[in-house]
């Protein structure tokens, strides 16, 4: 007879060989079964971290299986010559797995074709050191003898930080750049020493080339040397190659996560599947940080297929056989919130807190240069405007989800997160558990958008299925998914220019409340010799976050409205305005020239139609964008995006172009459309019938080129959001003569149509 | 207890009728590509074929497909695996970002091309306004269309 103790320990045992059978590998995620080859057991380990401290020994636990070689934190070969990048950034959509594993096989002459990617676990060591050191160091380029220290400390603070962030369109510039080119150059060297060893062959005579060392007429694969190479010490600062050598890079390489994106077998959270597992979903107080005052769930309980209602003090969750179970039951529990003065919230009281900031609160200057005080007094003519933007939700297509399961004093949580770290170390908080027994299976994400950095709704799945007992896959609707959100902030935005007698401003100020990040959204790189930007924080119930392109985007709506008013007042064309105010900007008028000529500005068009322009620098790329908008019909319809950018390298073109697309209409329906509002302290909107987006039949066409500069390689992944916004208001001006200072276009009537 | 086929096979459902199919598709007979997005016809994420008629099943009770042939991205692709000529058109366009709505989005672009041959912008226009694609990827969908157009 098998006991329960016994069958519990069968099952168990099965459980651990089934979690070390789970390799993250690109396999598993597209979910084609088991990795072929690989022996199971003690795996030999010998491998070499190019960071600083050989922390192979912790690192190879993690990620390698049978006599895999880790051969720098970022790399693995395997003993049938398959070389594995290992991805410290979770995708979603992005295209991450695909360029980041790119640049590190560029470097290391590995074998495209037959690599495997792996997601990074969520382990402490894994945190991503580069991301640290460009957030700390602010990009700047560290001294040679400071550069081991530097390393070191940053290390520490990644990991006491909980790097492991996919966010600020960082995972090229930063991972990419400071992690991956070097661990490929680097790994490619001990494998070229290695086998000078092996073969006592001089090491000026081997080259490697996809995945082989060769001598002469002689080759061996990669695997053959690994060994070896892993007891080697590796160079810190390897020599990297000149673009103009690359042979991937620069290519547009079809991304790894397509194809089952096509066929329905992609893994996102939402899919994760575990024995034994409820479905369980949630209502939260509408008034963030209001809580739950009674409930009664007599009815939601007699519920067929319900398993549990549970009062969680600022939520309710119902557990049951299946979603729509759930849901239905939810919606039958009777809840009363606590109040408090927020229930009095509106969009009104807020932007009248937003303006008493403005007016009489204390302000912290970002920016400052030159004197602007004195400018304005001199100036032969000041020109103001206010500018204000709304709310805005992620409206990731994939709604919050993650399943959890705590049992034991451990916890395993599946989920699609920005933030693996630092979801692992919430929920170890949450549970009060070490972070060694909470284990983060991650997965696809279903969108992110900066909504995914927050672990929330992770911590709300941990919550549940502790009380519940089983296994619990929590979902929350498309409704809960909106008003729960961190959303961008709304901001009121006051800006003041000092012009001389021609209309250029010789001074610039600006006043608006919140900062998040980054700082530099707020300045201003055209020349102008006074600037002063200074904000006043202005906080309100409603909880914020980063939202794509984060503080850039209401500031590139405000700087690029306010230069194209100045530009108005000038009496001169928007596109000329700007190209005089950076003249001394080789970049920056190559990227505008290359947009305003790919759109033929100035050219005539039909009676309705008109241009906008608009420049933005973000995340070190620049990005121009020229729309044209038709007013003929009433309301604005944009029918063209042209955009230049300028990244100074994009690694996968037509990646970059994609995440060009991406962003254009993300600001287009943050443009046209979005808007979040708060009435009696909630949300008001719900769902895609109230936050409304762009869709194919008003989707324009858009055409991006790429252009190549020398300066270091800038983000995708947000760039592309700030321009439009402006450029399609300012083109509604040009068409209607109505300037729009207040986002989005929806609020605005621009009477029938003509 | 209701009887239908999803992707070809005979399938004897023991849940409330009034389930939605969506629901009865990932939950009970582990069909996860087919995406919840909305609850409530407003983003086309879940979109399946009912006998050939693209339909949003995240508010299609199982009562509906009583009898019905099902078909969910699972089941476009040839009975040797070969890949409809819509899912080829997706990868040649790299297509997907996140990918979430594209199951839904396919299934759209199957559904208009079995009716039309030879869609115009118009054409692809109304047929796919009710898919939501928050990666914005519009310009691609609209070009794989058309390319799987001409290869239907």
């Amino acid at each position: 007879m098998v006991t329960r103790v016994e069958k519990k320990a069968a099952k168990k045992a099965k459980r651990a060989n089934e979690s070390r059978g789970r390799k993250w590998t690109r396999r598993s995620f597209i979910g084609a079964g088991a990795v072929a080859g690989l022996a199971a057991g003690g795996a030999l380990v010998v491998g070499i971290a190019i960071r600083p401290g050989d922390r192979t020994d912790k690192l190879a636990k993690f990620v390698t299986d049978g006599d895999e070689q880790l051969v720098t934190t970022w790399v693995k070969i395997a003993p049938d010559n398959t070389v594995t990048a290992i991805i410290p950034h979770g995708e979603m959509g992005q295209g991450i797995h695909t360029a980041l594993s790119a640049m590190l096989a560029e470097e290391m002459e590995a074998d495209w074709e037959a690599m495997e990617i792996m997601e990074a676990p969520a382990e402490k060591d894994f945190a991503n050191f580069e991301l640290g050191r460009e957030f700390m160091m602010g990009g700047a380029n560290i001294p040679g003898p400071l550069f081991d220290t530097v390393n070191g400390l940053m290390l520490k603070a990644a990991q006491s930080m909980d790097l492991q962030i996919t966010g600020g369109s960082t995972s090229v510039r930063f991972t990419g750049v400071g992690a991956m080119l070097t661990a490929g150059a680097a790994a490619k060297e001990l494998l070229l020493e290695a086998a000078a060893q092996q073969w006592d062959v001089p090491l000026s005579e081997l080259r490697a080339e996809k995945s082989y060392i060769y001598h002469g007429e002689k080759k061996a694969p990669f695997a053959e040397f690994a060994v070896t190479a892993a007891t080697l010490k590796p160079n810190l600062r390897p020599k990297l190659k000149a673009r103009s050598d690359y042979k991937l890079l620069g290519q547009s390489l079809p991304r790894v996560d397509i194809p089952a994106k096509v066929d329905g077998t992609a893994k996102f959270g939402i899919d994760a599947q575990v024995d034994g597992m409820k479905y369980g979903t949630v209502m939260a107080a509408p008034v963030h940080g209001q809580s739950v005052a009674k409930m009664d769930a007599a009815e939601a309980k007699a519920m067929s297929g319900v398993h549990g209602v549970y009062n969680m003090g600022d939520y309710v969750a119902v557990v049951a056989d299946g979603y729509w179970q759930a849901k239905q039951a939810l919606d039958m529990v009777e809840v009363e919130w606590t109040s408090a003065d927020t229930d009095n919230v509106s969009e009104e009281t807020i932007f009248a807190q937003y303006a008493e900031a403005l007016d009489n609160g204390e302000k912290t200057v970002l920016h400052k240069s030159g004197n602007v005080t004195k400018a304005m007094k001199e100036a032969s003519s000041v020109y103001e405007a206010e500018y204000r933007v709304p709310y805005l939700a992620h409206a990731c297509m994939e709604p919050m989800n993650a399943t959890a399961w705590v049992r034991d004093g451990k916890c395993d949580l599946w989920a699609g997160t920005q933030n693996p770290l630092g979801t692992r170390m919430v929920t170890a908080d949450t549970l009060g558990m070490d972070s060694e027994n909470v284990t983060v299976h991650t997965a696809f994400m279903g969108g992110g958008f900066g909504r995914r950095a927050t672990p929330d709704y992770t911590n709300q799945a941990v919550q549940v299925a502790k009380k519940a007992g089983v296994p619990v896959k929590l979902i929350w609707s498309r409704e809960e998914t909106t008003q729960q959100d961190h959303y961008r902030p709304s901001v009121l935005g006051r800006f003041k220019a000092g012009l001389d007698e021609n209309g250029m401003p010789i001074a610039w100020e600006s006043s608006f409340v919140h900062k998040m990040d980054p700082p530099e959204a707020s300045a201003v790189f055209y020349d102008i010799p006074n600037v002063k930007a200074q904000y006043a924080e202005s906080p309100t119930h409603v909880r914020l976050g980063p939202w794509r392109s984060v503080d850039h985007t209401q500031h590139g709506y405000f700087t690029e409205s306010f230069i194209d008013e100045l530009a108005v007042n000038a009496k001169m064309d928007g596109y000329e305005f700007r190209r005089k105010l950076l003249k001394d900007k080789p970049r920056h008028l190559k990227v505008l020239d290359t947009a305003a000529k790919m759109a033929g500005w100035g050219k005539a068009l039909p009676a309705g139609q008109a241009q906008g322009i608009s420049i933005c620098e973000s995340f070190m790329t620049i990005v121009a964008e020229v729309v044209t908008v038709d007013m003929s019909q009433g309301e604005p319809r944009v029918l063209h995006v042209a955009c230049a950018a300028d990244a100074g390298f994009a690694v996968n073109p037509d990646g970059f172009k994609a995440q060009m697309e991406s962003g254009i209409i993300y600001g287009l329906t943050a443009a046209l459309f979005g808007e979040i509002t708060i009435s009696d302290g909630a949300v008001e909107q719900s769902n895609f019938h109230d936050y409304t987006m762009v869709r194919m039949d008003n989707a324009p066409e858009i055409d991006v080129e790429i252009i190549t500069s020398d300066a270091r390689i800038g983000g995708a992944g947000e760039p592309g959001t700030p321009p439009i916004s402006p450029a399609v208001t300012n083109a509604v001006f040009k068409a209607t003569g109505k300037r729009i200072r207040e986002l989005p276009l929806s609020r605005h009537d621009f009477g029938a149509a003509s | 207890m209701v009887q239908l086929t999803v992707n070809g096979k005979p399938q004897t459902l023991d849940i409330d009728p009034d389930t939605p199919v969506l629901w009865a598709v990932r939950e009970q007979l582990g069909l996860n590509g087919t995406k919840f997005g909305c609850g409530a016809s407003l983003c086309g994420a879940c979109t399946v074929h009912i006998d050939g008629e693209p339909v949003r099943s995240c508010v299609t009770p199982l009562s509906d497909a009583e009898g019905k042939e099902v078909t969910t991205i699972e089941g476009i692709a040839a009975p040797d695996g070969a890949l409809h000529a819509v899912q080829e058109a997706w990868i040649k366009h790299q297509v997907p970002q996140c990918g979430y709505c594209q199951s839904g989005q396919i299934m759209s672009a199957v559904a208009l091309l079995k009716d039309n041959a030879d869609p115009s912008d118009a054409d692809i226009d109304t047929a796919m306004a009710g898919n939501v694609c928050r990666c914005g990827m519009y310009t691609r969908i609209k070009a794989a269309i058309k390319t799987a157009a001409k290869e239907v």
